[in-house]
């Protein structure tokens, strides 16, 4: 008999991450000094759009200890920022350059920079710095008109339209149709750890070195190389600790580009950290949307057709992004539901404020909103309940594949597996939803405004097209993993380690695991799109199992014995019929292999796909309305997700909570609000209000694994974004149901003020 | 801009002699003075509490005091919290409970505990959470570092 072996896939092993973390050894961006660096701040426009005059450095480069100060002349050698994930074109005059030429787009924009001995020195001359404009009208809002961006550009550079399927023929025979105007608020990923970056140019190598990297290393890399006009070996980006990413962190930034165009030619190591009131104004905002939607339904409330037509506030510039949140929005905008004809139109529009990117579920937070506001709508207008109206409309089990004939991020969308109904029933149970309800109905006969929401949506994570990951053991039985993957704080270390623990029969605990590191690793993808279990993760699997037939190989030549009767357990090969015998170390092995030309006991693997895979949920929400105040309570919460296979359920269970909470920031607290000039009002933690540990609720997750992916051989679909995805759908309904009024939240985040106006009403 | 001042620091029980100007924040003496970077700066205007740090045993936000407003006084930070390689029990408490994600607000939340504790080790669950409130992680949901301090005042009591 075989000897029980260890597994650790689908087990909540404590993180290897957290040790340093939580000893004050942790690196973080501005943990990072190298002797003789300057420090650069950023002078940022003051106007939400203006014309540049001049720019008046004299003051401040007079002061002690200024090295330099650039302006647009000085970077007009490095081309505009590009865009990393579109297919659309034409969009080029509309990317964002290093500091801004001859107009300004945006409050926080930047227009010079300077380089000094100190960081407080640094910010002394940046306010010497003037700026002589003429102002100009700002457009701050998506729904007015297009206005001029240039000579004979509109400040609409993309209209996305995706759909299928007859939508008037539908409209025409429907028995009812129900629209509704819903908009989103702006807001963002927001993380602790603000941006900071650490460019460095080692003349003796020349390389040029680029410290504080996250998200998508690689691909920031040849962007870097290719913008300065360097050789791609001669540039490398470290990620360290990274505070936080959510989407916004790690893109290519205007100061990603000084930082390094400095270090070259100031031939000093140059480091700037962003603050807080910067990054409120400098980092990617998002999800601002505008929607017009109608659905045409059967007397059954069977939906015939979608029609959405919306308006992304896209803010002054195209970033990395382009148009992929507006995109990802109408291509996911279906979700759950039978939809035989759809029709999306989406208006990318350019406003005077901050950029925007994608922030966790992006597109998804959104039209989760949006879709289930509609099935909401339908359902009241047909008198069905609810629940009831989703279970016509869910596309079954048996329907899986389900595809889609809708694309987007270069795949096409085939919901790969899923039980809908199936996880709709589970959390019902879980819930005891009719009790709910009825001690509900109790307290609201009792006079209190308290209400529940149930809401439905899906998630796509595992975007392709491949990994990369390779892993080797060393004549010690060390077992290192070098992925192309970036972490973000999400436990990447834990997760990767344990897959590679099983397919490789050693300890997780030992298993030292390479992300972010350019100059270790030619091919890297990083983190996004929930993607890196998926790919970066059965990209080590089939490494790791590389390995292990190699050692089991190696092995049975030397112990004399049959490779099917050989496993391996806690790094040594044994005889599974004989498990006392005599057995042989992985370091033994390497040791013996260290000669050979493949270089050791290691592998190097790619796990490719075309498809992204979909996870699904259920969110609910209990809530209590204060009438005085109109602050809205989250008493508890639960988030049903199927990611057909969780590798480590206790950090499934902490992304999703982690997610939950984001998702009531955006849709009760949290947004970018400007005056009628452009003027941000929200750029300190005082305006802009993050949920604390009094607004948590419990948060109740219930992972459930029916629906393994069919797409790799462990079955796992991403757990990054689930959390957040139906956050907003799923309060707005509860707060309908607490008030009785179905249909009056139509506008996110509900703040206290907000409240107070629909409270009005309905005392009207 | 006035000269630097001379003083010494006592963090985590040794000696930093430093000079600092006058406007130089606490946190960045922590940090770029003595090069104990494991507390960190999320705002630089007092909400977020990454900074927090313990002075004469009270829980302080860094960012909001200068340097030299501290000379003197015994001042505490993650780097002190664990004996050589044995975490404390509040350490523990966030690595069994998974309390932390990127880890960025650990310290501030660590230091923010262990000196509430210290002070009132019979503290009750809900001034608890209002405690916990004063500071800002953006990455667990707070539903875990509640846990982990629960679990850690409730081992600390029956020690
Ligand atoms: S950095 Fe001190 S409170 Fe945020
Ligand atoms: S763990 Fe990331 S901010 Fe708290």
């Amino acid at each position: 008999m075989a000897q029980p072996k260890q597994k650790f896939v689908g087990r909540s092993v404590l993180r290897l991450e957290d040790r340093p973390l939580l000893t004050g050894a942790g690196r973080f961006a501005a943990d990072i000094s190298f002797p003789g660096q300057l420090h650069m701040r950023v002078v940022r426009s003051a106007h939400a759009h203006a014309r540049i005059l001049a720019v008046h450095t004299a003051d401040a480069a007079a002061l002690p200890g200024v090295h330099a100060i650039w302006t647009a002349a000085d970077v007009a050698h490095i081309p505009p920022i590009d865009f990393r994930l579109t297919k659309l074109v034409g969009l080029e005059p509309y990317r964002q350059r290093a500091l801004a030429t001859d107009r300004l787009r945006y409050v926080g924009e930047p227009v010079a920079a300077v380089f000094a001995e100190s960081a407080y020195v640094a910010e002394d001359a940046a306010e010497l710095v003037q700026v002589e404009v003429e102002e100009l009208a700002p457009v701050l809002d998506a729904l007015q008109e297009p206005q001029a961006f240039a000579d004979g550009l509109r400040s609409e550079p993309a209209v996305v339209r995706k759909g299928f399927g007859d939508v008037d023929a539908a409209f025409r025979k429907a028995h009812t149709v129900v629209e509704l105007d819903l908009t989103v608020g702006r807001h963002s990923g927001v993380p602790m750890e603000t941006r900071g970056l650490i460019a460095r140019h080692d003349r003796t190598r020349d390389v040029l070195e680029l410290y504080g990297a996250a998200k998508v290393p690689h691909w920031n890399r040849a962007q870097i190389a290719r913008m300065l006009g360097r050789a791609l070996e001669s540039v490398q980006l470290y990620e360290g600790h990274v505070g936080g990413g959510f989407g916004v962190r790690g893109e290519l930034y205007p100061e990603d580009l000084l930082v390094c165009a400095a270090a070259l030619k100031l031939a000093r190591p140059v480091k700037w950290i962003e603050d807080r009131r910067e990054h409120l104004l400098a980092t990617n905002h998002s999800r601002q949307q505008s929607h017009r939607v109608r659905a045409a339904v059967d007397a059954d409330g069977r939906i015939l057709a979608i029609d959405d037509e919306f308006f992304t506030d896209q803010g002054a510039y195209l970033r990395t992004h382009a148009a992929t949140v507006t995109d990802l929005t109408a291509a996911m905008l279906p979700g759950p539901y039978r939809v035989p004809a759809y029709r999306a139109v989406g208006h990318v529009r350019l406003t005077n404020k901050t950029p925007c990117g994608t922030y966790r579920a992006p597109g998804r937070f959104e039209s989760t909103f949006v879709r289930e506001r509609l099935v909401d709508a339908i359902a009241t207008r047909l008198d069905i309940d609810p629940i009831e109206l989703r279970r016509r409309n869910l596309i079954t089990a048996a329907e899986m594949p389900y595809l889609r004939t809708l694309g987007t991020l270069g795949t096409e969308i085939e919901l790969d597996s899923g039980d809908y109904a199936g996880l709709l029933d589970k959390t019902m149970a879980h819930l005891d939803w009719p009790a709910l309800q009825r001690r509900l109905a109790q307290r609201r006969a009792a006079d209190e405004l308290v209400g529940a929401g149930l809401v439905m949506f899906v998630e796509k994570t595992g975007l392709g097209p491949r990994d990369l990951a390779r892993v080797s053991v060393d004549g010690d039985g060390a077992v290192e993993v070098v992925t192309g993957a970036a972490s973000v704080g999400q436990g990447v270390e834990t997760v990767i380690a344990q897959i590679c623990a099983d397919a490789l029969g050693v300890d997780y605990a030992g298993i030292r695991v390479v992300h972010g590191q350019t100059d270790r690793i030619a091919f890297g993808m990083g983190a996004f799109a929930s993607r890196v279990t998926v790919m970066t993760g059965e990209a080590t699997r089939i490494a790791a199992a590389k390995v292990r037939a190699r050692a089991v190989e190696v092995a049975a030549e030397l112990l004399q014995a049959p490779p099917d009767l050989l496993d391996v357990v806690d790094g040594r090969v044994v005889r599974t019929d004989a498990p006392e015998g005599p057995s042989i170390s992985l370091g033994e092995i390497a040791r013996t292999l260290a000669a050979s030309p493949d270089g050791g006991l290691c592998a190097e693997s790619w796990f490719q796909t075309d498809h992204m895979n979909y996870p699904y949920g259920v969110h609910a929400a209990v809530v209590a309305i204060d009438r005085g105040t109109g602050a809205v309570t989250v008493e508890c919460y639960l988030v049903a997700y199927d990611i057909g296979k969780a590798v480590n359920p206790m950090l499934v269970e902490g992304q999703l909570v982690g997610g939950v909470l984001q998702g009531l920031g955006g849709s009760l607290y949290e947004e970018f609000r400007y005056d009628e000039r452009g003027e941000p009002l929200c750029v300190t933690f005082a305006d802009y209000l993050l949920p604390t540990a009094r607004e948590a609720p419990p948060v109740d997750v219930l992972i459930s694994e029916d629906a393994p992916s069919p797409l790799n051989p462990l079955g796992l679909k991403g757990a990054g974004e689930g959390g957040a995805s139906a956050v907003g759908a799923a309060v707005a309904a509860a707060i309908d149901a607490a008030l009785g009024m179905p249909g009056a939240v139509t506008a996110l985040p509900v703040t206290p003020r907000k409240m107070r106006e629909i409270l009005r009403q309905e005392t009207l | 801009m006035s000269g630097k001042h001379d003083l010494v620091l006592s963090v985590n029980g040794r000696d930093y002699a430093v000079q600092v100007e006058p406007r130089r924040t606490l946190v960045d003496a922590i940090r770029e003075d003595c090069g104990l970077t494991g507390t960190h700066i999320g705002c630089e205007h007092g909400v977020c509490g990454a900074c927090t740090v313990l002075v004469d045993g009270a829980p302080v936000r860094s960012c909001l005091m200068f340097a030299v407003q501290a000379a003197g006084k015994a001042i505490r930070t993650v780097e002190g919290l664990a004996t050589g390689d044995e975490l404390s029990v509040l350490q523990r408490a966030f690595m069994e409970h998974h309390g932390l994600q990127c880890g960025f607000c650990t310290p501030g939340f660590l230091m923010l505990v262990t000196g509430v504790l210290e002070r009132e080790p019979d503290i009750g669950d809900e001034e608890l959470i209002d405690v916990l409130a004063s500071n800002l992680c953006r990455c667990t949901g707070y539903q875990n570092i509640i846990k982990a301090v629960r679990a850690a005042a409730q081992e600390l009591r029956t020690k």
